[in-house]
């Protein structure tokens, strides 16, 4: 079986954001990128079936800064093959460009199965994964939490709200939209990594003519202003917890 | 194209999802500028009477049992043809677990604009996105051709969105699909456990601050002192340190509590999206610059480790 | 006659037990007696299901694959406690343990806990999570202001390496705030990276993580590189066994000291100045990293002794047989999975042998230890019986 996983770089928000000059984008100077934390399980599900069933699994991302660490990283894991896309992403790239560019490389790979994250913090043209799935002609199962494969059948668990889960099934090729794998990303040693650096290489494809038809003007980005703030109680444990016994019985449940 | 805003109405199992009212308040505000009617889509096969409190001027009722349950490949061409048909102004859809399956499908496949993660619409046709963790607004203006429009929950009540008149319900001719790709197989409920989250009045809650499965019986404990219940935010079900059945957030459960209880939880926007029915929220978390503290009421940024032992005991000593 | 090919294949065990004679010393792993003192003086040796003393009989046995399938190694806290009591002078430690966890993380075995600590090293710099810009934050309103290098580029005598917990923890931040304090008032001419300095990662390489570690050593080095200093100085023994123990090997060799030493030297400009009583007894905690693994025992009793007031006592494990407080090898971060296999905190039985002797203050001078060992004081309900200062949270105190 011959799975794709594209995946992406997104804006890590463990550090502050702000806004460029122009107050229409991301300020980038100070932007740390993290792998989209659903790509990185949608690798996870990839390798889990790999372990399972012997598929061949490619990974792939557009070329940017940070590109290559997120890739090898991929290798370490179990990934056969590596592949980054060439274009111009300078004033960045939109999922409905990317999803039409991916289109045309990914049909010629032909896979059975593309998993993708089912979101992206940064995403503002909705999930570039529904979109690429029409442009493969796949029919797209997202919000999924559990893939099997049987033979060329691929058994999904969708998740609704509440806790709720559907089971969904279609023949490949098909995609989805990860809400997460089956067990958490695994770990992978840094030692691994550099090896993979050495021993795997990096294919690079090129991209078409990159149209962005679909995807919203920004006109401005700015942050949200708190419209409240709580209350804040003492710093200090003990003093906090008188407060919060007085509070709980005001409203009586104390 | 004609001014109408649509909306794609969310159902499951028998009841009608909140984000379809927001989406209808929210289409409303759209309607007062483009001077259009708001137009209820409804899928599914016998549910006529879904449409019974939707705030809007018309439903367009499409009734097949091919489209009994939510399927991807069904409702995305059965809406793609209503929409192609209609033109409308603009058409919501849910930023959920069945709105986001088929909206991109439809973009690609109509050729028409996408703005996701959609709060508010303000004046003057701008749509108000909230991106990044909720760290980032941005302002898009309605595109041009039929806007597709996906959104979260925040912006609006969903009581703006309900309506006790019966709005005029036109029953709109639907073909079976041949050739559908998706089959659903079964439905597979929650793990039933002892307590459903959703009807506590004191939840409390621990987020990825609790740091590991063993710390959560401090949590257990406050909870056993006070009468409440433990629950959870995504990172701690996902570990598997408490059941999915604890999970509050855009795929757990939404809860409207008394008070609610944040230790150690940051207050991303899947999370904040299903506690703010409750009445208070009370945060503690080291970091002063959490989300959470724009929402909850009362906030300490506290060592929980500290925080919530002394009140455990503070209250055991009141009850005796 | 007929000849097949046999294999010849070295077994797991074999390849390992090779790759330990790679360790400076590794060949004293032939000379190992058996005599089971590793064993017994290991902290939580009674808890693994192969501790120091049955690994290496595995080892001997070809049955290494039965250890790599077993958790407990994860319950070692590179305490050194083995490696020094060992007859045979066997790197256990640093050899067997270490290497072990690194076989054990390469085949992805490694606790969740662990996993992001050591993800966190490599993408902030810290295994907090914490933004690497705010790494300095914690000097921010001190007067006269500390030197940041990247920001005040000037030459410095000392180059003073702070470390992840004194730059991030609330707890721990006091007691850096402290030295700056009284290398300030000794007219010290010092300066700190800030956001340019990254973990020494000597926890994490005992952790298993041998190549996070040696990335580590490259980003610091290179940092280092760009400034002129004489010496570093560090509030942290494991930053100090790094740069002093690990990192030369690696192409980064600098003078370095713990803060202990490096005051313990000035202890006659210093002493004058130190007017404000602290009337206690204090007992002192050997850090693993400072006592038993580098010899540093006597600069930290000194600078006690030097505080009007103080009266030094000994706890009933001190100086080379100090019991770990838990937090090495992994342990800092791996509390959970301990605390579920031991149900009990090796910071807790210290605290108690503290209480045992009467002490109103247990000192401390390690980084990892404050937060610690306040956790096992409230565990163990003693609160408002002893508290924890580091050393130069006494010396700052005294200096009034």
């Amino acid at each position: 079986m011959n799975i794709i996983v594209p995946v992406k770089l997104v804006p890590d928000l463990v550090e502050e954001l702000s806004i460029d000059a122009s107050g229409t984008a991301l300020d980038t100077a100070w932007l740390r990128m993290i792998i989209n934390e659903f790509d990185d399980h949608a690798i996870e599900q990839a390798i889990l079936l790999k372990e399972r069933t012997g598929a061949h699994v490619t990974v792939l991302s557009t070329n940017v800064e940070g590109v290559d660490d997120l890739l090898f990283t991929a290798a370490a894991k179990g990934a056969d093959r590596l592949i980054k896309l060439n274009g111009d992403f300078e004033s960045g790239i939109n999922n409905h460009t990317l999803a039409r560019a991916m289109a045309t490389i990914l049909r010629d790979l032909k896979p059975d199965l593309v998993l993708t994250g089912v979101q992206a913090n940064n995403d503002l043209d909705g999930s570039i994964g529904p979109q690429l799935a029409e442009y493969l002609g796949m029919p797209y199962i997202g919000y999924v939490s559990g893939v099997t494969v049987s033979g060329e059948t691929v058994i999904v668990r969708k998740e609704y709200p509440g806790g709720l889960i559907v089971e969904m099934e279609a023949s490949t090729p098909v995609l989805l939209g990860i809400q997460a794998a089956e067990q958490p990303p695994r770990y992978v040693a840094i030692s691994k990594v550099r090896q993979m650096m050495k021993t795997m290489s990096i294919e690079e494809l090129d991209l078409s003519t990159l149209d962005s038809t679909g995807a919203p003007v920004v006109n401005r980005m700015f942050q949200p202003e708190a419209t409240g703030r709580a209350t804040m109680l003492p710093e200090n444990a003990d003093n906090a917890a008188n407060q919060l016994v007085t509070i709980f019985k005001e409203l009586g449940v104390l | 194209m004609n001014q109408d805003i649509f909306v794609a109405i969310e159902h499951l199992r028998g009841k009608v999802s909140d984000i379809s009212y927001i989406m209808l308040a929210a289409a409303h505000d759209l309607a007062h500028s483009s001077g259009g009617k708001v137009v209820a889509i409804l899928l599914g096969h016998n549910v006529q009477e879904l449409a019974g409190n939707l705030k809007a001027d018309q439903v367009l009722y499409a009734d097949h049992s091919f489209l009994t349950d939510f399927n991807p490949e069904a409702y995305q061409k059965t809406l793609a043809k209503i929409i192609d048909e209609y033109k409308p102004r603009a058409v919501f859809f849910g930023q959920t677990s069945i709105g986001m399956d088929i909206v991109g499908g439809i973009s690609a496949q109509l050729g028409l604009p996408l703005v996701s993660s959609v709060r508010t619409i303000e004046a003057d046709n701008k749509i108000i996105s909230q991106i990044c963790g909720g760290k980032i607004m941005a302002e898009c203006k309605l595109p041009e051709t039929t806007a597709l429009i996906t959104l979260v929950p925040g912006g609006y009540k969903p009581e703006l969105g309900q309506s006790t008149q019966l709005p005029p319900i036109t029953s709109i001719p639907v073909q079976m699909l041949d050739g559908l790709r998706i089959k659903l197989n079964q439905y597979i409920e929650p793990e039933t456990s002892d307590v459903d989250i959703s009807k506590e009045s004191l939840l409390i809650a621990v987020g990825r601050g609790i740091q590991n499965q063993d710390n959560i019986s401090l949590a257990e404990e406050l909870a056993q002192a006070i009468g409440g219940v433990v629950c959870a935010s995504r990172p701690v079900v996902d570990q598997g340190w408490l059941p999915t059945s604890r999970l509050v957030g855009k795929s757990g459960s939404t809860v409207k509590p008394k008070v609610y209880l944040a230790i150690g939880i940051s207050g991303a926007p899947e999370h904040v999206e299903a506690i703010t029915g409750s009445d208070v929220i009370i945060a503690i978390n080291t970091d002063p610059a959490a989300p959470i503290f724009n929402i909850a009421k009362y906030g300490t940024t506290a060592d929980l480790f500290d925080l919530v032992p002394a009140l455990t005991e503070q209250i055991r000593n009141i009850k005796g | 006659m007929v000849t097949t090919a046999i294999s010849n294949k070295p077994s797991f065990s074999q390849t390992f037990f090779s790759s330990l004679y790679k360790v400076e010393n590794g060949e004293r792993f032939r000379t190992c007696l058996q005599c089971g003192s590793c064993s017994g003086v290991c902290p939580f040796g009674y808890l693994m299901d192969y501790p120091p003393g049955r690994m290496i009989a595995g080892l001997r046995a070809d049955e290494f694959d039965l250890v790599m399938e077993s958790d407990t190694v994860w319950m070692c806290v590179s305490c050194y406690a083995c490696a020094q009591i060992c007859p045979s002078k066997i790197p256990i430690t640093a050899g067997l343990m270490t290497r072990t966890k690194e076989e054990l993380l390469l085949a992805g075995n490694v606790p969740t806990e662990l996993q992001s600590a050591l993800e966190n090293s490599q993408r902030y710099g810290n295994p907090l999570g914490e933004s690497p810009r705010k790494r300095a934050d914690w000097a921010i309103g001190i007067q006269p202001p500390v030197t940041i290098l990247g920001r005040d580029r000037r030459p410095v005598d000392v180059l003073w390496f702070v470390g992840d917990y004194p730059s991030y923890h609330p707890r721990v931040q006091l007691v850096a705030k402290s030295l700056a304090k009284v290398l300030n008032t000794l007219g010290i001419n010092f300066g700190i990276l800030g956001p340019e300095e990254n973990t020494d990662g000597d926890t994490q390489r005992l952790a298993g993580e041998r190549g996070l570690f040696e990335m580590l050593t490259e980003k610091n080095g290179k940092i280092f590189s760009k400034y002129q200093f004489e010496k570093i100085i560090t509030s942290d023994p494991h930053a100090y066994n790094a740069l002093k123990n690990e990192y030369p090997a690696l192409g980064v060799s600098y003078p370095v000291q713990h803060y202990t030493q490096f005051l313990a030297e000035r202890i006659d400009q210093l002493k004058p100045l130190l007017k404000q009583e602290i009337p206690a007894a204090v007992t002192y905690h050997d850090p693993c990293y400072l006592g038993r693994v580098n010899g540093v025992f006597d600069e930290p009793r000194m600078l006690l002794e030097s505080i009007p007031g103080v009266k030094l006592m000994e706890m009933s494990h001190n100086h080379t047989n100090s019991l770990c407080c838990g937090g090495g090898g992994g342990g800092m971060w791996l509390d959970g999975f301990q605390w579920e296999k031991a149900h009990a905190r090796l910071s807790e039985w210290r605290v108690h042998e503290a209480i045992d002797i009467g002490a109103n203050i247990l000192a401390v001078a390690c980084p990892y230890e404050p937060p610690r060992f306040e956790d096992a004081i409230k565990m163990t309900q003693q609160a408002g019986r002893v508290v924890v200062k580091d050393i130069v949270e006494l010396l700052a105190e005294a200096l009034g």
